[in-house]
């Protein structure tokens, strides 16, 4: 009997070089099928390997059948029901990058999740957040986790961040005919540059990227309340621990304004995820951390709900 | 057949072999090796590592496709459910139909070694060129004067050795007589790594420079003070180095102190600084290198 693996019968490891339209490479006619699909991109690998695998893979709609109504309702409702992950704020502080997210993922009108994380680590000096579509961003993720680690191992050296930030750039543009079809997911990607010693950040939209942003950006459906109010409360080379302050003032602003934004749950000690980049490598704050900064937000806006004002004047 | 294994068999032959075994921290990995760049031992996941000897070609393809199997089969399913059996498997498979279909044999022998969450757990298989897979208990020595360097292995492993320890145990092997030329190595021309047993995420790293150095240094008595040593080491007879597969559970009978290391006589003590102090590797990080979807509810 063969078996997946020594590629007699195609499988989820056989693989088929010929439908890859690659050859055997070259180890030269042996028949495994890794040996001669190679690649230091994990996703370009999955694409001839198992393009199943890929996130947002959307599923060919069924043909509809003869005499029966068509649901104006489907499918375009389904999607709008899943449970879509909403705000994350990014900013440049000394020394590195924060990155911050709230905890709410919305399904429509309701609130789908309270607890959700959408602040990931990508590698050792970089991370992502998503907006969007949970199940196809949850995918994202891991995918660009594994493409990273897959490129470092293969290659024996990490990719440049600039080199991060355009791998996830094809991988959004591969996700765009299910984007058209609502299942939307748009990353927001931060890291530590090692050549420049500085935090950077990359913002996409459906159809790719990446825009580099300057000082600090956000995305998802409260990202105009929280990038207005780290507009205010940015300043240039702000310390790491003030930059982490600011990102959860403008999450708890965003949480003000926009119902899919989740504020600090106090009652369930659910607070922002919140993460730093430095030349240390990325460090997501421990949850006490993290408690201990919205609770000092919450304080703080018990007398002064709508956060700390900004100079009217400058100077 | 048999001109092919003795054609592969003179082609491992030709290279020095290396070593992997156990320590109480983990899984260290020796090999001889003048390149900085061209790697004998590799990451292959989270808690697994690669090594190899004989044509370099040959073991990088090797081991890039079996970087792929582990990172697709974590992928597709969880990042614990890549295994070093499923990957020696592979490997074995692999090596088998080659060296049956192929007029030209592969002239490599690999060492898949994975470390567990306690030393009971550790696993350390061995491929050779025709497919065949053992599962080598402790340690293993591989390569063309195998047997010279695990009977030199042999003979001073023992359970629940610090790094330091160790890493004297791995190089005295190495200097057996047979293998290779100069018995005496430098830093540059060793290769070391560990998977250690401490980290999260990925346990893989590299002993490189400074920390090389530092090993080195308190192995290198060893050699001076071996007449001792072997006798003493003959001596606590309970500790056979095949035995190794229980003493996970109970480590305190055959700690560093029941039976002298061979380093004793240097300044490298049992409790040597060099292992507690982080290691060098390209990605340094603690407890948040999870795989990011660990913490919390992940939607």
């Amino acid at each position: 009997m063969g078996s997946y693996f020594d590629g007699s019968q195609p499988g989820p490891f056989g693989g088929d070089p010929r439908a890859s339209g690659r050859g055997q490479g070259a180890s030269g006619g042996t028949p495994s099928g890794f040996l001669g699909l190679q690649t230091s991109s994990f996703t370009d690998f999955l694409a001839s390997h198992s393009p199943g695998l890929l996130p947002g893979r959307v599923v060919p709609a069924a043909p509809p059948i003869p005499g029966a109504d068509p649901d104006p309702r489907a499918p375009g409702q389904a999607i709008r029901d899943l449970p879509h992950a909403t705000t994350i704020v990014a900013a440049v502080c000394d020394g590195g990058v924060v990155l911050a997210g709230d905890r709410r993922a919305t399904a429509g009108n309701m609130i789908a999740k309270r607890d959700v994380e959408k602040v990931f680590r990508s590698d050792e000096f970089s991370g992502m957040g998503y907006a969007g579509t949970g199940s196809v961003g949850i995918e994202f993720v891991r995918l660009f986790q594994v493409e990273l680690e897959h490129y470092e191992k293969m290659e024996g050296r990490s990719l440049s961040l600039e080199g991060k930030a355009n791998r996830l750039a094809f991988m959004v543009r591969g996700n765009l005919a299910a984007a058209m079809q609502g299942l939307v997911v748009v990353p927001l990607f931060v890291g530590y540059d090692e050549d420049s010693s500085q935090g950077r950040i990359f913002s996409y939209d459906v159809a790719g990227g990446p825009y580099e942003e300057q000082r600090f950006y956000s995305i998802g459906s409260g990202s105009l309340f929280a990038r207005g109010a780290l507009k205010k409360l940015y300043t240039d080379g702000m310390s790491a621990d003030d930059a982490v302050l600011a990102c959860v003032q403008a999450l708890y602003d965003a949480a003000d304004d926009d119902s899919a934004t989740g504020g600090p749950d106090l009652p369930r000690r659910i607070f922002p995820v919140v993460a730093t980049i430095t030349a240390d490598g990325f460090r997501k704050l421990p949850a006490a951390e993290a408690a201990q900064v919205a609770e000092q937000v919450i304080r703080e806006r018990l007398a002064n709900p709508d956060g700390p004002p900004a100079a009217l004047r400058n100077g | 057949m048999r001109d092919k294994a003795d054609y592969a068999r003179k082609g491992i032959a030709r290279g020095r072999s290396c070593v992997a075994l156990q320590y109480a921290g983990g899984i260290l990995l020796v090999a001889p090796n003048p390149s900085s760049a061209l790697h004998k031992i590799s990451e292959i996941y989270d808690r697994i590592g690669f090594a190899a000897v004989g044509r370099y070609n040959e073991y990088e393809n090797l081991r890039k496709a079996g970087v792929t199997y582990a990172d697709i089969t974590g992928y597709q399913f969880d990042r614990h459910d890549v295994t070093a059996r499923g990957i020696a498997n592979w490997y074995a498979q692999t090596l088998g139909t080659i060296f049956t279909e192929s007029p030209k044999p592969f002239e490599v022998e690999i060492v898949v070694a994975e470390v567990g969450v306690s030393p009971s757990d550790d696993q350390i298989y061995r491929i050779t060129f025709d497919g065949s897979v053992t599962d080598e208990p402790g340690f293993v020595a591989f390569g063309g004067q195998a047997d010279q360097v695990s009977a030199a292995l042999k003979e001073r492993y023992s359970d629940d050795m610090s790094l330091s320890e160790a890493f004297a145990a791995a190089l005295a092997a190495l200097s057996a007589p047979g293998n290779g030329e100069r018995p005496e190595f430098a830093a540059a021309q060793l290769e070391v790594a560990i998977l250690d047993r401490a980290r999260d995420h990925r346990t893989f790293r590299r002993i490189r420079a400074a920390r090389l150095e530092e090993l080195l240094a308190g192995a290198r008595p060893a050699p001076a003070a071996e007449p001792a040593e072997d006798s003493s080491d003959a001596a606590p007879s309970g500790t056979p180095p095949s035995g190794t597969s229980p003493s996970g559970s109970a480590p305190s009978g055959t700690g560093p102190g029941s039976s002298t290391p061979p380093s004793s006589g240097g300044p490298s003590s049992p409790s040597s600084p060099s292992d507690t102090e982080p290691p060098t590797g390209p990605a340094p990080g603690g407890s948040d290198r999870g795989t990011g979807l660990d913490g919390g509810s992940p939607l």
